[in-house]
């Protein structure tokens, strides 16, 4: 076990939660305001194929980033006039937007780089392992800052728990709606480009393999508020780096490997346990998913 | 039926636009797509067979809808009951036909059933919503029966990560075998027919039965309903039930008509489509066949498509079933778009 447990593990850790607690802050955001977003996966993804494919072409990350993050407003946007302005069910919407960044990524490589879903390799000096994490964790904070000591964070609240009363109080919950899924998008997308241009040198199909969903649930754990969520990002990233390490290595008394795949499930198993109460409870925002019209 | 319609052309000139950016001719690739999903006997018998999971997920997503429900959990579902099935046709292999298919298909639905009624219980238990919970359990789903046919089903020595074969007497025929022209080669089978009986059968539960009337009350007014004396945690138990079973349903086509054995990852985001599929349908089984035949080109014709064009992917389905469902979804935009329209 010795060989496991040490501080390159913490370290994989932290890196692993980096994508996990950008997407789960925006994640925040979008929820706290009211706006259900199961769309971070395409989200990420966005921002992940975005950064890759402008990184490869400009020779910039920084272009890249930009660029990824770009797209996640983007596709934010769409989420936010199809749930707000034209008040479709937003989980039907955020389903769509996640099938839609499975088909856009590998339509745009097959036409841009004529692979199958992927991009070509950049090179090693072109990429920023580093500034995603610093970013991702002093997002914490500030993130913690805005939502509970600014106007704009008592307002995106507010329109979240009740939008009637915030609109009585002249607030235009609209408005902050919109705020907040952008930001959501602007911040998943990060997290997803860090994926393909901080960890990894490429986009590849998919490459998100479910970290938005990990987010939302550990947005869920994390009982949506900033610092819990990271805590649950951090935990949910010490899990996958355990995962990676115990294939092969570690065995069971039987000789046999320890199942990879139990593992994987301990943080939808734990979202559950906590949804339903059992450990602390974990409320929503109490306006979550209800579209807002303007009494007339 | 007009929404939908609209919804859909405006979905393909979305994707028009996505394809004239990359410098191809949307006319072209649009009548080879179609063209080839319809073509006799090769294109239609494809796309009648990539139809049938569509119709059971879609039926799924639509009872459970009607009940107030946002069944996003039929993939888990569907993986849970693919592998019940397989387990069923591996383990009572020796069964006489007669008894062993019946048996399968039991499990197919049971398993089903069983992982769509445990988001319905925390739902009515604890209040937790189900969307969450659902999404969750596609991925527990996925994990566990990972592990299980991994470790426990697969065949010594097999790269692929599958069961061992199933029992010859659990195949059920495809239906080649009753069309004369129609080739053996195309997996269309019976489980398409059992989909279609699905159909009527759900249309006959929801408006010709008290207990489908009562689900569709709790959909629709929760409260009066329970004023009317109708126990809300039951109907979301029950609703999530029969949501889950048909999910399961896939698991028949999936391994007693077509692949014989557990795959796994053998969904091609089936569950996801039938949520599409439902919408498009407007919950109602007859639109569901129709939307899943329409989801069913797009797949199927998608491959000609990715082969025969320069630079169009297969990808460009993908694309236009988001934009269906996020125009069907977002049908206001059409509605208010009419009315200033006939204003002036």
């Amino acid at each position: 076990m010795g060989e496991i447990l040490n501080i390159s593990l913490i370290w994989s850790a932290v890196r692993l939660s980096t994508p996990l607690v950008l997407a789960a802050l925006g994640g925040m955001f979008a929820e706290r305001a009211g706006v259900i977003n199961i769309a971070l996966e395409g989200m990420m993804l966005a921002g992940a194929f975005t950064a890759a494919a402008v990184t490869y072409t400009t020779g910039s990350p920084w272009i890249g980033l930009t660029a990824g993050v770009a797209a996640g407003l983007a596709i934010a946007w769409v989420h936010a006039v199809a749930s707000i302005r034209y008040r479709a069910d937003q989980v039907v919407t955020g389903t769509a937007i996640n099938i839609l960044m499975i088909g856009v990524p590998g339509f745009l490589s097959g036409a841009l780089f004529l692979s199958s879903g992927s991009t070509p390799q950049i090179p090693k000096e072109h990429l920023v392992p580093w500034t995603p994490i610093v970013m991702a964790f002093a997002a914490v904070p500030i993130s913690w800052y805005v939502l509970y000591r600014t106007p704009f964070g008592l307002r995106l609240r507010a329109v979240g728990e009740n939008p009637e009363a915030a609109d009585a109080a002249g607030i235009r919950v609209a408005a902050v709606r919109y705020i907040g899924v952008l930001l959501s998008g602007a911040f998943a997308a990060l997290g997803g480009a860090y994926l393909s241009i901080g960890q990894s040198s490429l986009f590849t199909r998919n490459m998100t393999s479910g970290r938005g969903f990990i987010a939302l649930a550990a947005l869920i754990f994390g009982k949506w508020r900033p610092v819990q969520t990271m805590f649950a990002c951090l935990f949910f990233g010490f899990t996958e780096a355990i995962t990676i390490r115990m294939q092969g290595v570690v065995k069971l008394p039987s000789g046999e490997d320890i199942p990879v795949q139990f593992i994987q499930m301990v943080p939808y198993l734990l979202t559950i346990v906590v949804l339903a109460g059992f450990i602390g409870h974990s409320r929503p925002p109490r306006a979550l998913g209800r579209p807002y019209q303007k009494e007339r | 039926m007009f929404f939908p319609v609209v919804a859909v052309l405006a979905a393909f000139l979305v994707g028009g636009v996505f394809i004239l950016a990359i410098g191809e001719s949307p006319l072209q690739t649009y009548s080879l797509l179609i063209g080839s999903a319809l073509w006799w006997p090769d294109g239609i018998g494809y796309t009648l067979f990539l139809a049938t999971p569509l119709i059971f997920t879609g039926l799924a997503v639509s009872v459970a809808f009607r009940a107030g429900l946002l069944n996003i959990g039929a993939e888990g579902q569907l993986y849970v009951a693919a592998f019940a099935t397989a387990w069923v046709g591996i383990v009572f292999a020796n069964l006489p036909a007669a008894v062993l298919v019946p048996l399968c298909c039991t499990a197919a639905v049971a398993a089903g059933a069983m992982w769509g009624a445990i988001p319905g219980i925390l739902k009515a238990r604890f209040g937790s919503h189900e969307v969450i919970n659902t999404i969750m359990l596609n991925f527990i789903a996925v994990a566990f029966v990972s592990y299980l046919t991994q470790y426990h089903y697969r065949t010594p020595g097999d790269a692929i990560l599958e069961t061992a074969p199933i029992g010859a007497n659990a195949h059920i025929p495809r239906l080649a075998r009753f069309i004369p022209g129609f080739p053996e080669r195309i997996p269309l089978n019976v489980a398409f027919l059992l989909a279609l009986v699905c159909c009527a059968l759900v249309y006959f539960f929801l408006w010709h039965t008290k207990w489908g009337y009562e689900l569709r009350a709790t959909g629709s007014n929760p409260s009066a309903a329970e004023y009317g004396g109708i126990s809300i945690r039951r109907q979301i138990v029950l609703a999530m039930a029969i949501s889950g079973g048909l999910a399961g349903m896939v698991g028949i086509n999936e391994v007693l008509g077509y692949r014989h054995r557990y795959y796994d990852g053998f969904s091609d985001n089936y569950g996801f489509t039938g949520i599409a599929v439902a919408l498009l349908g407007r919950n109602h089984p007859v639109g569901v066949v129709l939307a899943a035949l329409l989801f069913a080109v797009l797949t199927r014709g998608g491959v000609p498509v990715d082969a025969f064009t320069q630079h169009v992917t297969k990808d460009i389905v993908q694309i236009l079933q988001a934009t269906i469902i996020l125009f069907v979804a977002a049908e206001a935009l059409f509605r208010e778009g009419l009315r200033r329209w006939v204003k002036f």
